[in-house]
């Protein structure tokens, strides 16, 4: 329990907050890359979503890469496109593979935010003369927003767990003093910053977790609520009726 | 291509070292999963406590874990066991909400029905529950199989020998083809647990492949 005492102190030290290299600094790295990387990530990634989810093309595509990026080993990943790149070139090579890393999940959430709505709805707001551009915008991304705040959910973790990593590649990030700690044989440092890696993971799924339950339209919160009062008629009418037409 | 002939030694070595480690953490990850699985579907109480823990483990970074367990469980920084507890707490982490999922796709008509039969509750969930829930269950084993093999590459940074060599030793040394070599390798061992796992399933649930085969008829047709 003692080595927990020592990286409290170590992260505690004001010595180590000041100058380069400070944990201030390897922090700002950390959220640097990562938000880079995710923001890129959601505007390759969302548009995609959304229209795969809108005309029902390519769903296979999605599966297919969900399921290819789970296997890819984003450790080895970091050094290969590095070295494919050249090593002043590591920064965007970085960027890259953070951002591969972050699609998959929001492609996921995107589409599939699409896909659980009923078709009646959609139907219904055709039927209403809707075109559809407002179906788009005004039923279906807002219907979907939860699932699509869930992907996200996951791409930022992912990403920032991945962001450890970059140290290896000497771009700093709060890898930084993992690294550097198991060189230096100093346990302190290696666990106060993995307590502070440990923490930032800890706070950005709250964070998203916040956003992902208030992004569910009003609209919906108010239909949960009467949905209970009628499930035994209402959930069998809708259970027995096929899908996708 | 040349070099990958001049390491075929070292790539078999490093392949059958990885395939090794990853045994445990799934076989492990999926026998601890099972009982809080099992407490996540069926008490409300226990359901919130369990998803959310797992939820929190699954959350923290891998390198982070590596440094954090060794102080906690007094064990050794560089050690074997270091790695293969921080993997079977992420195995764990994803299957039991896998489990709960699973035995809560058991149509509920049908457990009425075994208990109406007979069935304590011991033996109904052994043989009505486990067998029933088990599509959903491979699911979640062939999910938690393929991120193990891919996580066990981190585990070369504590000391423990696997296709992670391939990466830190090829980019110190500037060698393009063992990094490259060690990717392939990696996702060809995923791919293997991934088949055997779905092979294993279709051998177990005979009664799966049947309705696959069945419901592959309508399905088509849509998408056409």
């Amino acid at each position: 329990m003692n080595l927990f005492g020592d990286a409290v102190a170590w992260l505690l030290d004001p010595a180590n907050w000041q100058g380069s290299g400070s944990i201030g600094q390897r922090l700002a790295e950390h959220l640097a890359f990562t938000s880079i990387a995710v923001v890129v990530g959601v505007l390759i990634a969302v548009p995609l979503g959304w229209w795969i989810g809108h005309t029902g093309r390519g769903k296979e595509l999605v599966v297919g890469i969900t399921g290819a990026a789970r296997a890819l080993p984003s450790f080895g990943l970091i050094f290969l496109f590095v070295m494919l790149v050249g090593i002043g070139l590591r920064v965007p090579a970085a960027v890259v593979v953070l951002m591969l890393l972050a699609i998959p999940p929001v492609l996921a959430g995107a589409y599939a935010g699409f896909e659980v709505i009923d078709r009646r709805t959609i139907d219904a707001a055709r039927a209403m003369g809707m075109t559809e551009w407002q179906i788009l915008w005004k039923v279906e991304v807002p219907l979907g927003l939860p699932l699509l705040f869930g992907g996200l959910r996951s791409a930022v973790l992912q990403v920032v767990a991945t962001a450890v990593l970059i140290a290896y590649i000497g771009l700093g990030g709060l890898g930084y003093d993992i690294v550097q700690g198991i060189q230096l044989r100093r346990y302190d440092q290696m666990l106060g910053s993995a307590l502070l890696i440990i923490a930032l993971a800890l706070l950005l799924d709250a964070i998203f977790a916040i956003l992902e339950r208030y992004s569910v339209p009003r609209g919906v919160r108010a239909g949960r609520a009467t949905d209970v009062r009628t499930t035994p008629t209402g959930r069998r009418a809708t259970a027995d009726e096929p899908a996708t037409t | 291509m040349t070099w990958v002939m001049n390491n075929l030694e070292l790539i078999l070595d490093l392949t059958l070292q990885h395939i090794r480690l990853s045994l445990l953490p799934i076989v492990l990850g999926f026998v601890i999963a099972l009982p809080l699985g099992w407490l996540a579907f069926r008490y409300r109480l226990t359901r919130g406590l369990v998803l959310t823990l797992v939820g929190l483990l699954y959350t923290i970074p891998s390198l982070a874990l590596f440094v954090v367990l060794p102080p906690l469980l007094g064990i050794g920084f560089l050690s074997e066991a270091n790695v293969l507890i921080a993997l079977t707490i992420y195995a764990v982490a994803i299957m039991a909400r896998s489990v709960a999922d699973a035995l809560a796709s058991v149509d509920p008509d049908i457990r009425q029905a075994a208990t109406a039969m007979g069935y304590s509750s011991w033996n109904r969930f052994w043989t009505v529950d486990l067998p029933l829930a088990g599509p959903v269950l491979l699911a979640g084993l062939r999910v938690v199989a393929v991120s193990t093999v891919s996580l066990l590459t981190v585990g070369i940074v504590v000391g423990v020998q696997s296709l992670g060599y391939l990466f830190t030793n090829g980019f110190q040394r500037g060698i393009l083809a063992s990094v490259l070599t060690g990717v392939v390798m990696t996702v060809i061992v995923a791919l293997i647990f991934d088949r055997l796992l779905a092979l294993l399933g279709a051998r177990l649930m005979p009664w799966t492949r049947a309705r696959e085969r069945r419901m592959a008829t309508p399905t088509a047709e849509v998408t056409a």
